[in-house]
């Protein structure tokens, strides 16, 4: 036998050891897994049970990556070459049936397990509301690079830029694509689903209690030149304060949200900010323009296309971008729900704006 | 004409390219007036056709097609077209070549070439990303960047790496004298720089390069600017390259190992490789064909994909996957060969459970095809699909955990030569284990809603193709190093390549779980405020990840330059390639050798794995008859 003898032996206390170690940094890794903050605040009763789902999943995968780099590493520490073993080989095993079978079998029964309860949570997060309890639908529109809603409240339909929302109150989100693939997703609530030109897809959420207030609405299917900027805001509301909002849509159904418009509106810092509350795209997220600082080259230099041009072009641009499109850009890119997204008065406020600082 | 311009190279090539274009140009023009199309001449025209033919000329003018057209013409072909066999110098590296040794050594530095520029577009984008909002690139730059990497790095790199390492070693591993078909594995070869260069070239393209991830979902790809084509007709060189090396090594395998190596005396490489090349003859048609689709809708309004003219947007996505969710595999299977190669050597033990090893390759390429759907859990597909994916997707956990635990059985107790291919080995081992078990969650479709399009996808990926394949590669180039050059490489920059590799590798990806679980999506070039500390972290990891690359390239150049010289088998292997000299003779043996036991016979007291005709035979291994060369 080339083997010599006890010091290249496996040790049983080797075995206990390592055994001891293993399940010391099994314990470590689960609380540390469980510690980290991994999730963005729970705000719908469906990210609790996904929350728990992968609470699960670190309890039950952590051993699993303990085991291969503990044996790794007192591999390692144990049977590593040692100064005058350069001729030597290990014993001539072969394999082993039995620890064949072993993990073969263990692994099989923790998936099944894993998937089964997978299962239960998927139909959990997915089941309509019980008889009874009233669900609403809102039909969600994703084109190049924005979102819209449409509602339909006791037989009024309106749409809206924005996402609002009553808390507690389940809602079926039944969405659809006017160009390419988008994915409509709020990642404070779990669900996502992709927005598809031709088919209608769904998903259900209900908002809890803590859910009150603003939360992003992400688009995460690549869609072109400004899916990194195709956010809105999902707004939940109390009833009340929902209700409230549904009124003053159908009372007015042209309306632009935004409530209340300051006096004096600030058109370099819409140009460079857009306006958060109806999520209005800022314009110098894609275009360039000396006065306001912007550098970007999504669209075109509004210094040059825009020179030389009278306020009705200029108006024409910002509510009809397909009307006119500058030599060397696509049709399409820039949103055409500024006469949504704008009130009027800040329309008319831009077009003053650019007309002045492009005719210097 | 002048001799350069008839004989096969690169003046010829040259000028058919010439010729190539213009008679894209006369086939534009031709055909548009021949339909009265105003303007005759039509840029967009000429250079779709362009893509598709030029290459074409291009290798009938270096000479790829030769033979096979003096053959065909009823000419008698030339014996020198075989006898271009071996490397005499540095320039028969650069036309076809028929040598198996030659073709790898092609293969694999064409390859690495492509992993610098690929990685070089990663340190591009994790500039952008170091901090919100718009560093030096726009979004469409941007978009391009990550969908360039990422071709770049699996069609350019990670496949044909593969099939590089493979084309060196494994014709010697089985005892045969070449592949079974050296001239196509010549044409395989040539048809990798043309589909790299195309990639490439189409950022010089009107609208930029193509910007719809590798991915290229339709709609998008079929309306976005000219330089998407540059992937569509890309891919598909890239393609029918992969596809003709697979049969190749089917065909080498099958019918031209050694007298006495059977199935099961096969090293566990070239089992590894029988699979993937099962996988890729069957898989990879459906991405060519996803592309033809793609192709015929921009080119010629076919409408496949056009919701609004009956078209189905899902379609695309099912095609593409059902290639590219085995193509995974492709990835992965070769990595499984190379580890159980060198675990074994270095380790000096038997592979633990060898049949086990090579049935659960088996299972992986037959599960393989039946869990495509599982990159389509919030398409919008039906829902019901989900569920039987959802289960096959974990269950492919199993063969892959057999050979993790029998890798880890391999180890113990053997005498372990900690040096940089084992150290890149064991890397792999845990790593690689990592990626497994996101993969595994992955599986799980409640929490694939919330992450999917996230970085927890983009840290998955890295750990399976970076920890996973891309440590096997280094630890097979740094085994193969000695065999392939005949030098030896510089042991302590290896050992410093692995620990830098090691540590910044983690440093990078695995943030990337965290960013994506709190919500930041992928292929952004811009991003909320709350990832700027992780992100800025991760970027100043991935740039120390992508100066340590440098190492390696060093250690490389510098030791295939005057490196020591190599022992033909400095590592006591059993397997045939270490039998003869470093580098091997010109038709590997200079006699056929007889295989008579196991490839992985490590502590069996004179166990031989091949015999050469002549050389006195030791006994086979388990026996102790003592027999005598015929």
């Amino acid at each position: 036998m080339p083997q010599e003898s006890t010091p290249r032996r496996e040790r049983k206390r080797t075995v206990q050891q390592m055994v001891l170690v293993g399940v010391i940094a099994s314990a470590a890794g689960i609380a540390l897994g469980l510690s980290i903050h991994w999730f963005p605040p729970a705000d719908s009763t469906q990210a609790d049970k996904v929350d728990t789902l992968w609470d699960v999943l670190i309890i039950a995968t952590v051993p699993v990556f303990v085991l291969v780099t503990v044996v790794v590493l007192f591999s390692v520490l144990e049977f590593r070459m040692r100064p005058g073993e350069e001729n030597l080989d290990g014993p001539p095993i072969h394999g082993s049936t039995r620890l064949e079978v072993i993990w073969t079998a263990v692994p099989a029964i923790l998936i099944v397990g894993l998937v089964t309860y997978a299962y239960i949570v998927l139909h959990d997060i997915e089941k309509a509301p019980a008889a009874g309890n009233p669900e609403r639908h809102v039909a969600v529109t994703g084109q190049q690079f924005t979102w819209s809603f449409a509602y339909n409240e006791g037989g009024k339909k309106f749409t809206s830029a924005q996402l609002y929302l009553p808390v507690g109150e389940s809602v079926k989100f039944d969405v659809g694509s006017k160009d390419v693939i988008h994915d409509f997703w709020v990642p404070d609530f779990r669900m996502k689903i992709d927005a598809v030109p031709g088919i209608t897809t769904h998903y259900r959420i209900t908002p809890k209690a803590s859910a009150i207030g603003n939360h992003d609405i992400v688009c995460a299917e690549l869609c072109g030149l400004g899916h990194a900027f195709m956010r809105q805001t999902a707004h939940v509301l109390s009833k009340p304060d929902f209700d409230k909002w549904v009124q003053s849509k159908i009372a007015k159904p042209a309306a632009t949200a935004g409530g209340a418009q300051p006096a004096t509106i600030d058109a370099k810092k819409l140009f460079t900010e857009g306006n958060p509350d109806t999520s209005a795209t800022a314009c110098g997220t894609c275009h360039t323009l000396a006065d306001a600082g912007t550098t970007a080259t999504t669209g075109p230099v509004l210094d040059k296309v825009l020179k030389g041009k009278d306020a009705a072009f200029i108006k024409q641009s910002i509510l009809q971008p397909s009307a006119v499109i500058a030599p060397g850009y696509q049709d399409g890119i820039m949103p055409s729900n500024f006469g949504d997204t704008l009130s009027a008065e800040q329309v008319d406020a831009l077009v003053q704006y650019l007309s002045k600082v492009t005719n210097k | 004409m002048p001799v350069a311009l008839r004989a096969p190279g690169w003046w010829r090539a040259l000028a058919y390219i010439v010729l190539g274009i213009a008679f894209c140009y006369g086939l534009s023009i031709g055909a548009r007036a021949l339909f009265g199309y105003d303007p005759l001449l039509d840029g967009e025209s000429v250079l779709r056709i362009s893509l598709i033919a030029v290459p074409f000329f291009f290798l009938v003018g270096l000479g790829c097609f030769d033979y096979w057209f003096y053959w065909a013409a009823g000419r008698p072909t030339r014996p020198e077209d075989h006898s271009g066999h071996g490397a005499y110098s540095w320039k028969d590296y650069f036309r076809p070549n028929t040598d198996h040794k030659v073709i790898g050594i092609q293969y694999v530095v064409t390859s690495f070439f492509f992993l610098f520029v690929g990685g070089l577009l990663a340190m591009l984008m994790r500039a952008e990303l170091a901090a919100p909002g718009r560093q030096f690139v726009d979004a469409n730059t941007f978009n391009g960047l990550f969908s360039v990497h990422a071709s770049l790095l699996i069609f350019l790199f990670v496949i044909p790496v593969f099939a590089g390492l493979a084309n060196f070693v494994l014709p010697l591993m089985i005892g045969a004298p070449d592949m079974g078909f050296p001239r196509l594995n010549a044409l395989s070869y040539w048809l990798l720089p043309v589909a790299g260069l195309m990639m490439l070239l189409s950022f010089a393209a009107p609208g930029g390069s193509f910007a719809s991830g590798w991915t290229a979902y339709a709609p998008l790809s079929t309306s976005a600017p000219l330089g998407q084509e540059f992937f569509t007709v890309g891919v598909q060189f890239a393609g029918a390259s992969s596809i003709a090396t697979a049969l190749n090594f089917l065909v080498t395998i099958i019918t031209m190992r050694a007298p006495g190596m059977s199935f099961f005396r096969l090293p566990l490489l070239v089992w590894a490789n029988f699979s993937t090349s099962l996988l890729v003859v069957i898989a990879t048609p459906f991405i060519a064909a996803s592309q033809f689709f793609v192709l015929l809708d921009r080119g010629l309004q076919f409408n496949f994909f056009n919701a609004g003219k009956g078209g189905d947007v899902l379609m695309y996505q099912h095609v593409f996957w059902f290639y590219s969710h085995p193509a995974v595999y492709i990835m992965m299977l070769p990595s499984f060969g190379i580890i159980s190669e060198i675990l074994a050597v270095k380790a000096r033990k038997p592979i633990f459970g060898y049949r086990m090893m090579a049935f659960s390759l088996l299972a992986i390429v037959v599960l393989g095809f039946t869990v495509w759907a599982h990159h389509m859990f919030v398409s919008g597909m039906q829902p019901w699909i989900r569920i039987p994916m959802m289960i096959t997707t974990a269950i492919i956990a199993v063969p892959t955990g057999i050979k993790i635990f029998s890798w880890l059985a391999t180890l113990w107790r053997g005498v372990l030569h900690l040096d940089t291919p084992m150290l890149f080995a064991l890397g792999f081992l845990t790593m690689f284990t990592c990626g497994g078990i996101s993969g595994v969650m992955l599986a799980m479709i409640p929490l694939t809603i919330h992450v999917s399009d996230t970085y927890f996808i983009v840290a998955h990926i890295h750990y399976v193709l970076f920890g996973g394949s891309l440590f096997t590669i280094f630890a097979g180039v740094y085994y193969w190093f000695p065999k392939m050059t005949g030098r030896m490489y510089d042991e302590r920059l290896g050992r410093l390549h692995f620990w830098l590799t090691f540590v910044f590798f983690n440093l990078t990806f695995g943030p990337m779980h965290i960013i994506g679980v709190q919500g930041m999506p992928r292929r952004v070039s811009d991003y909320a405020q709350q990832f700027a500390t992780w992100n800025l972290f991760i970027s100043i990891s991935a740039f120390i990840l992508g100066l340590s690359s440098l190492i390696f390239a060093y250690n490389m150049i510098a030791s295939w330059r005057g490196g020591p010289r190599a022992v033909a088998n400095p590592w006591r292997a059993l397997t045939l390639e270490w039998q003869v000299s470093s580098p091997p003779p010109i038709f590997n043996f200079d006699a056929i050798p007889t295989v008579v036991g196991g490839p992985y016979e490590y502590g069996v007291p004179g166990a031989v794995h091949g015999v050469f005709k002549g050389a006195e035979v030791p006994a086979p291994a388990g026996t102790h008859a003592t027999t005598t060369a015929e």
